[in-house]
């Protein structure tokens, strides 16, 4: 019985374990034989925090499990249970409450660095759409574990969140319903996201994060520069003379930057874990109450921006679905973004000013419909919000024509380094 | 490339302006109008925290519980003895690994006061501590109220001046309380202005460090695990700094093979 | 590549220490997460040691009333009852309890505080079942040298009037004596060491 010797020539057990099982092939293949650019900058840090972020919110999030009832009469108590009598319970919460938070604000960053750099354009089409898969996942993932604290603002929470799906035509009430599986948010309701928060939309995360993964190894990494290290090769071994292994280089540097987000993490989660009240809301420390609503009742500060343009949208011919059309519209014009740009160019660095003013303006516009997001209703605020609303639709709409009249700058041959 | 920097710098400002936005912004929600006290906390301040919870146990326990947090914990947190605690606190309940709850039936609570008397476990994380404290220091005479006095950030508050022995009887000053609620219109925080009518047991001085005690308890009772998360903190990020710092030099290093 | 300024010794140094160090705050980090499978405040609140009365409980009877979740039977054993368990000696595993089953100051083969008061975790050593009370005896079926005690159903096991485990059977160890304390003359504590008693 003699079998095919592996490749990668190893011996004993790495050798046993090559033979039937591609473990130096994928160490080499992702590690330390995947080159990527030497250029990379601040930027290229959010990748793989995202990555450590998710480590740490199954972990937590398993842990949490084993102390959370998903009960509508219990759950609230488990929660100050898990705070109080489960040892280091307080510190694994606050640890997952305040993680859904930095995985936002880690995606949000690493997203604009795509759009920064042109990371989206062929052929990392399908990368950028795993990616927006996983954004549009997250948000699921997020409104699902923001409900079962159970607490006040949960609950109000989910009633609004739910009540977005009574604006469809015709089936809208029945359907809110079906989605309650009663006429209020309840048990019922608890009992089902809780079971997508845990189970079902962690395994569909998971599986579009090696998806995601998987397709940007096999294109390769994008760069600051927006240049294909793959043109230039060293014609004796075939590796791209601007590439380096992954591992040691980018590990190390990803380590050093996993130190100082950490850093920062955990500062907040030992020393501010209430976040102001934006990581967990006053209204969540009272139980869920379906007779009374919160004073101030504000999502979740990662989705303030769409909730600022659903509530800046009024309501037309008798229904207020244009709002909740014109929400989802602006998390599905995301993933167009890799057709819509039309510039010869990739990255921000060569294009000209005519993207560069679009996307500051989308900036800006994105952070204050954030903000006014969470701040209570008020004719300034809706007037920003709709004008931001606007802004953030042309940014994506009008992009086919403005990149393709903006003068571009001579993209170089070779990517731009300097050793330090 | 420079513009890069300039757009660069631009979105980061922009983000920045959001955040220190978003701070100013949550400083105004923070009650919708000022409070009439700003009170800065101090759970590490264990003598005060006990002195609050004896007056909690004293004089809120009889309607109010604090039904998530254990009398065993409590001893254990601000170290009095389980003979103690049985002694001096624990009117409830004779087992020290009870919750803390009431002794008021919850249905004669319905028909005494409209309504059963919130548990407070939580009430300085759900209301503030500002709050709490500017609600135990602001009840005032109010012929109006059917128990006689009303609350200032409270309006209406069925419960009564369980505390008027303590720091007697006040009324609103007429002349003043225009001006007092101007001023929280502007968002100021502001004393409003009373006058002692009926003088209580205690100095105003006196009654403010009663207050004080009893919202650093509440505080405490809100989330026990405070003080030990904070020096855990301090140490986790201590460590972290060495480490980010053996990291750092650690990439320099393997990134001198990079030109 | 070129390996100008390159320091061998002192990037395998930076490499080892980051290395420790962060293997250092992996293991650190999993502290909470260990820590948090140990029994809650809850369970302990719980688990606190139970009293009872036992003035009503008659010779040769027995009451078990539940600790930590656990049945413990109390037996008023009957001056027969207690001279049997001399007989039974010799087909015992561990007769003088060697075995660290019980408290410091449980001692001798009626394994009690005060003699006629037997306190036993009704929990088998082997598997954990609760064994029946079989104070009738002699009793051929379970053994030959049967002068009452307690028989596990799930797997065989004997155990004489003191808990002691009979040799030959699956359960490895005599039964466990919880520790306990006498309020007074009628009240037992069970979970709670005699004072003065560390």
């Amino acid at each position: 019985m003699a079998i095919t010797p592996n490749p990668y020539k190893t011996t004993g057990l790495l050798g046993w374990i090559d033979d039937r099982f591609p473990l130096t092939k994928l160490w080499k293949d992702h590690l330390s034989e995947y080159y990527a650019p030497k250029n990379f900058n601040f930027w290229y840090f959010f990748g793989s925090l995202a990555l450590l972020v998710l480590v740490n919110q199954l972990l937590t999030g398993i842990w949490l499990a084993m102390h959370y009832k998903p009960d509508a009469a219990q759950a609230w108590d488990s929660v100050e249970y898990i705070m109080r009598d489960v040892p280091w319970g307080n510190v694994l919460r606050y640890l997952h409450s305040t993680g859904a938070s930095a995985f936002f604000i880690v995606v949000y960053l690493h997203m604009y660095r795509g759009i920064l750099y042109g990371s989206h354009r062929k052929p990392r089409e399908l990368i950028w759409i795993f990616g927006s898969l996983i954004f549009l996942v997250l948000m699921a993932e997020a409104f699902c574990g923001y409900v079962l604290p159970w607490g006040n603002m949960s609950y109000w929470g989910a009633q609004v969140i739910i009540n977005l799906f009574g604006t469809v035509p015709f089936v809208g009430p029945d359907l809110v319903i079906w989605i309650q599986g009663d006429y209020i948010p309840s048990d019922a309701t608890l009992n089902r996201l809780f079971s997508l928060h845990v189970v079902a939309l962690p395994f569909v995360l998971v599986g579009l994060v090696v998806a995601h993964l998987i397709a940007l190894h096999e294109v390769g990494s994008n760069n600051p520069d927006g240049v294909e290290i793959k043109k230039h090769k060293d014609p004796n071994t075939g590796i791209p003379l601007d590439g380096i292994p992954f591992h040691p280089y980018y590990t190390v540097k990803d380590i050093a930057g996993v130190g100082v987000f950490l850093i920062i993490f955990l500062g907040v989660v030992f020393f501010a874990p209430d976040g102001g009240g934006y990581l967990l809301e006053k209204p969540n420390f009272t139980p869920a109450n379906p007779m009374s609503t919160p004073e101030h009742i504000t999502p979740a500060w990662y989705f303030g921006a769409f909730y600022a343009m659903l509530r800046a949208t009024p309501s037309f011919a008798g229904t207020q679905i244009w709002g909740v059309l014109v929400m989802f519209g602006a998390v599905a014009l995301i993933f167009f973004l890799p057709w819509l740009d039309r510039s010869p160019v990739k990255s921000i660095r060569y294009k000209g000013p005519i993207f560069k003013i679009a996307l500051a303006l989308f900036t800006v516009s994105f952070v204050l419909l954030n903000y006014f997001g969470m701040q209570p209703p008020s004719a300034l605020g809706t007037t920003i919000s709709q004008i931001g609303t606007v802004v953030y639709f042309l940014f994506f709409l009008l992009m086919p024509f403005y990149t393709k009249i903006d003068k571009t700058k001579p993209v170089p041959e070779r990517v731009t380094y300097e050793a330090h | 490339m420079k513009l890069t920097k300039a757009m660069l710098k631009i979105s980061l400002h922009s983000l920045l302006a959001a955040a220190t936005l978003a701070v100013a912004g949550q400083a105004f929600a923070a009650g919708g109008h000022a409070l009439p006290y700003a009170f800065e906390p101090d759970t590490g301040n264990t003598a005060s925290v006990r002195r609050g919870a004896a007056n909690f146990m004293n004089y809120c326990s009889g309607c109010h519980s604090m039904r998530h947090l254990r009398y065993s914990r409590l001893g254990q947190d601000l170290g009095i003895p389980e003979n103690l605690l049985k002694a001096n606190l624990m009117f409830t309940s004779d087992k020290v690994g009870d919750h803390i709850l009431s002794a008021m039936p919850a249905e004669a609570a319905k028909t005494w006061f409209g309504q059963q008397p919130p548990d407070l476990t939580l009430e300085s994380r759900y209301r503030g501590p500002d709050w709490v404290y500017s609600y135990l220091m602001t009840f005032y005479v109010d012929p109006t109220r059917p128990l006689g006095t009303n609350n200032l950030v409270l309006p209406g508050a069925s419960m009564p001046h369980v505390l008027w022995e303590l720091q007697g009887l006040q009324v609103k000053s007429e002349a003043h309380a225009a001006e007092g609620e101007a001023a929280a219109a502007h968002g100021e925080a502001h004393g409003p202005q009373f006058e002692l009518v009926a003088k209580g047991k205690l100095a105003p001085k006196e009654y403010e460090k009663f207050v004080a005690d009893t919202v650093n308890f509440m505080t405490y009772a809100a989330e026990p695990g405070r003080e030990h998360r904070i020096s855990v903190g301090i140490k986790v990020v201590l460590f972290l700094i060495l480490f980010s710092v053996l990291a750092y030099f650690m990439k320099r290093e393997w990134w001198k093979d990079v030109h | 590549m070129s390996n100008q300024g390159v320091d061998p010794g002192r990037r395998r140094f930076l490499t080892l220490s980051t290395a420790v160090v962060g293997g250092a705050g992996v293991v650190a980090a999993t502290v909470p997460f260990l820590a948090s499978w140990k029994p809650s405040e809850r369970a302990k609140a719980l688990g606190a040691p139970v009293e009872i009365d036992i003035s009503t409980l008659e010779s040769g009877q027995r009451v078990t009333v539940a600790w930590r979740g656990k049945p413990v039977w109390v037996v008023r054993r009957t001056s027969e009852m207690l001279d049997g368990l001399k007989k039974v000696d010799s087909s015992l595993l561990d007769p003088e309890s060697k075995q660290k089953q019980q408290p410091d100051y449980i001692k001798g083969e009626a394994r009690a505080i005060k003699p006629e008061l037997l306190v036993l975790i009704g929990s088998c050593t082997h598997l954990g079942c609760s064994p029946t009370f079989r104070p009738d005896h002699p009793a051929p079926e379970i053994d030959s040298n049967w002068q009452g005690g307690f028989y596990c159903p799930c797997h065989g096991s004997k155990f004489d009037l003191s808990g002691r485990v009979y040799k030959g059977v699956p359960a490895p160890l005599n039964l466990v004596v919880p520790p306990y304390r006498f309020a007074s003359d009628t009240r037992i504590v069970i979970g709670e060491d005699p004072k003065g008693v560390a």
